[in-house]
């Protein structure tokens, strides 16, 4: 485990954490959150939870994706806070 | 004394950040008015687990684990300090396909409330509710 | 709330930073998590089940009564979003559109009528470009997703994969399909009933390869009474029980990710998707 890249990672993490919940679009949220669960399964296959970065590269960072936009795409994109 | 804050803090940094997510997640479920914005703090709650639980199975030292000569090789002793431990990754691995699963009920769930009311916030929501 | 949420959020965390305090320090190997069970796990793996990765033979066989419940609560969550948001009352639209395969033009046709030719393609009353470009990528990549996917549960015993990636990839295939053409072709492809069938098919597969096993006269989902019937040794035929749960694991998962997609992009009308 690399611990420099491992520190930079989490502080991403925390970054685009805090960035899909203030967005003011759910859109833009749904993309983030996507970002967020690709940098956690970057994260995982730093630390060697190979099994756990494959499951969330397609379940988080692709399906879960996928659903949300189609909920905000069959909903509303507005949004007050 | 500093020296050794610094070292408590980068020795456990990665369940310091878990915390940090954990409290994001918290105040988006609590103080959010959208009902999708409080779904996503439900999921990056999810995740902050997922990654507490990791970082238990993490072992200096260990590498993946699958077993080094798989293929036959029956007489090669297998040591557990080798290896990462296995049993937080299955955990995990079976809480994520769950967490996408649930997404999928609060997300029906979410469309089911706009289909009736036109609205995803919820102060509207309740507003709509009284009116009737 | 915006105040009383910060608060319980930071009385939350101050209580886990209290807490962490008396970890372990990470990566530490005597920590109490990795010196109780995992050892055991880690070292008998290979002499109990033949399966180098440890995950996998954790997953399904150790842990099977776990993963089975999963595989139940994915299948609930599949059969809840179906009963919340299903319409089965049609309420025709008032106009369809209709596009010209060969120039693009796009015409509006009254409720009831039918376009002038079947030259004509139905498409969706939200913005809708004609791309040819990514129906015909799509079309193409969709059974190499699939392969790869097959791949992924076929070789979970020495890689990391099995059912729960494969199922979701070979769900992801036909969301794709979904997304890249439009709901009406992949619901054709793969029909409703189908799907639910599909989903209750993968748990059946799960439980019924645990009674297969209480038939032969062992334990519940302890493989190793398949022996005679797979004419394998034990230990072989519980590398191959893995097998089959992990099939039974990625139907189930397949069918409720198409599932939920379907319902939740077409608000329950099976009709205009994504």
């Amino acid at each position: 485990m690399l611990w420099q890249l491992d520190l930079a990672v989490l502080t991403l993490v925390v970054v685009v954490g805090i960035g899909s919940i203030m967005v003011k679009d759910l859109l833009g949220a749904a993309i983030m959150f996507g970002a967020y669960s690709f940098l956690m399964c970057l994260l995982w296959s730093i630390m060697g939870a190979v099994d756990v970065a494959f499951t969330e590269a397609s379940v988080g960072a692709g399906v879960s994706t996928v659903f949300f936009v189609a909920a905000v795409f069959r909903t509303t994109r507005r949004t007050k806070d | 004394m500093m020296g050794e804050f610094m070292q408590a803090v980068i020795a456990k940094y990665n369940y310091w950040i878990y915390i940090t997510l954990m409290m994001i997640g918290l105040y988006a479920m609590i103080a959010k008015n959208n009902l999708i914005k409080k779904i996503v703090g439900m999921n990056i709650f999810q995740t902050a687990i997922i990654l507490f639980y990791v970082s238990i199975g993490v072992k200096k030292g260990g590498t993946l684990p699958i077993v080094e000569h798989g293929h036959g090789a029956h007489a090669h002793a297998v040591h557990a300090a080798d290896y990462l431990n296995p049993l937080p990754h299955v955990l995990m691995l079976t809480a994520i396909v769950v967490s996408v699963a649930t997404l999928g009920v609060a997300l029906a769930l979410g469309v089911k409330v706009y289909r009736e009311y036109q609205t995803l916030e919820e102060d509207e929501i309740l507003a709509r509710i009284r009116e009737k | 709330m915006k105040v009383v949420g910060l608060i319980i959020a930071l009385l939350a965390g101050s209580l886990l930073v209290y807490a962490t305090a008396d970890f372990p320090p990470l990566g530490d190997p005597n920590s109490p998590a990795s010196v109780h069970v995992s050892p055991r796990y880690i070292e008998k793996t290979m002499e109990e089940t033949d399966v180098p990765n440890i995950v996998t033979s954790v997953l399904a066989d150790y842990r099977g009564y776990d993963t089975m419940f999963e595989t139940t609560v994915i299948f609930c969550a599949g059969v809840a979003c179906f009963l919340l948001l299903r319409v089965y009352r049609r309420e025709e639209p008032q106009e369809r559109l209709y596009r010209h395969v060969l120039t693009g033009v796009t015409i509006h046709v009254k409720a009831g009528k039918l376009p002038p030719s079947p030259d004509f393609e139905r498409i969706d009353s939200a913005w809708t470009p004609h791309d040819l470009i990514i129906k015909t990528i799509c079309r193409l990549l969709i059974p190499f997703i699939q392969l790869f996917a097959l791949y992924v549960i076929a070789h979970g015993h020495h890689s990391p994969g099995g059912g729960f990636q494969g199922g979701v990839m070979l769900g992801a295939s036909v969301i794709v399909l979904a997304m890249s053409q439009d709901l009406r072709t992949a619901v054709r492809r793969l029909r409703e009933k189908a799907d639910a069938l599909m989903c209750a098919t993968g748990v059946f597969i799960y439980a019924g390869t645990g009674a297969l096993c209480l038939l032969l006269g062992s334990n519940f989902l302890d493989y190793s009474a398949l022996a005679p019937v797979l004419h394998v040794d034990p230990i072989m035929a519980r590398s191959h029980g893995i097998f089959m749960v992990e099939v039974g694991v990625g139907v189930a998962v397949m069918g409720v990710m198409i599932w939920i997609y379907n319902n939740v992009s077409s608000m329950g009308k099976y009709d205009e998707g994504l």
